[in-house]
């Protein structure tokens, strides 16, 4: 692992207003049933293609975090985020009907932290709102990245299951009553340890995971004890033990205080292996269960690592491995 | 299991093939087995079905035809799918893997079109056996021709 240089920023006032997720029915029947904003029956939202119907996602969780946190289209400065389609179409397309100014983000799975932290420094910087967003749907991001969907294959059980979600988060520059502010963020490097098996993302991703997280203990001198949880985006289950076996032989162990939003998504029974994937896993996650435990103050202080793999199905048939990012940020109340 | 060695980027790929979880070749094989067996039995009865009309060619063709649409109405309905998440080889290989391959593309692309869409990606998945097949048939061929068969 590497040490290269400080990569840590510092937040004053970048304030989590308000969380809003859309997730889809069989995330909602997973673990975190209940959790949701809106939860869907049928992941076509009423549309007639998927593609249509992960756009519809996201403009009602744009809408729904901004009517949440009591705001008109008008209040907002910008709208930031991604998804995993080709030209980033469901987040830029679900833009259109915003007053807004639009910066489209993309890093894969990592993309709702890296909103977060775009977000942050514009709020730091004269933005009074700005509303952070990701997301992901199984049945587009599957035709994209692999099979037609009524394909009979043999899933490898080292595979993950890409969620249907969205999750939007408003963050202000102020706020009048206490909410939990992001503190610190830490902006991750591309790693690449050589691994050529797209359904092995979990282990494509641990060490960039470990790179960041161990940059940023480094930098803020902090420790793994200084914090309630640390939640990672989308190792999935295996990913998540070689994140554990690297940070420990960086002398840093997080096996008590690490859990991962993909692999905690979906029960067992559910069948998808290693658990959750796709850009929708950590901002599902954060925005359901982590805001509101936060604001319970059952948590006071947590981190949040997105991560993400970086190829397309183009170069993973060309032969290329796979390149990671993960990107942190703190979070206090 | 505890890991006593360094784990570095060179050695990172052999720590992870021993950490990661293997495909159970065994169940595997038993649940190919299984259902490739039984479609091929079930491809067997309509063949002697339609041997009490038509001749033994016809009937087999016949029979190959009846499977790839039940395969075909099966991949509509969404089952295949779900037989092939556990059989594998077993529902891959016989002429119904063959239905589900061009029937599920063409589903999935429908919604880009007649043209674009489903003519253009029928044959994602099949294109490249149908290739690969043509290829390897034209060499065996030319071998045959040039020395004898």
């Amino acid at each position: 692992m590497g040490y290269y240089k400080n990569r840590t920023l510092t937040f004053d006032n970048s304030y989590i207003i308000e969380g809003y997720t859309v997730a889809g029915p069989k995330e909602n029947d997973g673990r975190y049933k209940g959790f949701f904003d809106l939860a869907l029956n049928d992941d076509m939202f009423g549309q007639n293609t998927f593609e249509r119907a992960e756009r519809k996602m996201f403009e009602h969780a744009i809408d729904g975090v901004i009517g949440k946190a009591n705001l008109e289209n008008g209040d907002v400065d910008a709208v930031l985020g991604g998804d995993l389609l080709n030209q980033n179409v469901s987040m830029s397309f679900s833009a259109r009907n915003q007053h807004a100014g639009f910066l489209g983000l993309y890093n894969a799975c990592a993309t709702y932290a890296e909103s977060l932290i775009v977000g942050s420094c514009l709020v730091s910087n004269g933005y009074e709102n700005v509303v952070c967003v990701a997301g992901s749907h199984f049945s587009t991001a599957e035709r994209q990245y692999r099979y037609p969907l009524e394909l009979g294959v043999l899933r490898s059980p080292v595979t993950q299951w890409t969620a249907t979600g969205v999750g939007a988060t408003v963050l202000s520059n102020q706020s009048a009553v206490s909410v939990p502010k992001i503190t610190r963020a830490t902006i991750g490097r591309v790693v690449d340890y050589g691994i050529m098996d797209v359904n092995n993302m979990g282990a494509a991703m641990a060490p960039s995971a470990c790179d960041t997280l161990v940059t940023f203990f480094r930098d803020t001198n902090a420790c793994p004890e200084d914090y309630d949880v640390i939640y990672t985006g989308d190792l999935g289950k295996l990913g998540s033990d070689i994140l554990l076996d690297l940070a420990r032989q960086e002398g840093c162990d997080i096996s008590s205080k690490q859990h991962d939003c993909g692999a905690s998504l979906y029960w067992d029974e559910q069948q998808t292996y290693q658990g959750g994937s796709g850009a929708a896993c950590s901002a599902l996650v954060f925005n359901s269960v982590l805001l509101g435990r936060l604001r319970r103050g059952e948590y006071k202080k947590i981190l949040l690592l997105g991560t993400g793999a970086l190829m397309s199905p183009t170069t993973s048939f060309q032969g290329d491995s796979i390149p990671a990012i993960t990107h942190l940020v703190e979070v206090c109340i | 299991m505890e890991k006593t060695y360094e784990i570095t980027k060179d050695n990172y790929k052999s720590y992870v093939f021993e950490k990661m979880p293997k495909s159970s070749h065994w169940k595997n094989m038993i649940w190919a087995f299984i259902v490739g067996g039984v479609i091929c039995t079930i491809g067997q009865a309509f063949i002697e079905l339609y041997k009490l009309w038509f001749s033994v060619e016809d009937a087999s063709v016949l029979a190959s035809g009846t499977m790839v649409l039940i395969a075909a109405i099966f991949t509509g309905l969404g089952i295949y799918d779900n037989i092939g998440r556990f059989a594998g080889a077993g529902s891959t290989i016989p002429i119904t893997g063959f239905s589900n391959a061009v029937v599920s593309p063409a589903l999935e692309f429908r919604s880009e079109g007649y043209i674009y869409g489903v003519g253009a990606k029928m044959f994602l998945v099949a294109g490249p056996v149908i290739v690969n097949g043509v290829t390897i048939s034209v060499i065996i061929a030319l071998l045959t021709l040039l020395f004898g068969g």
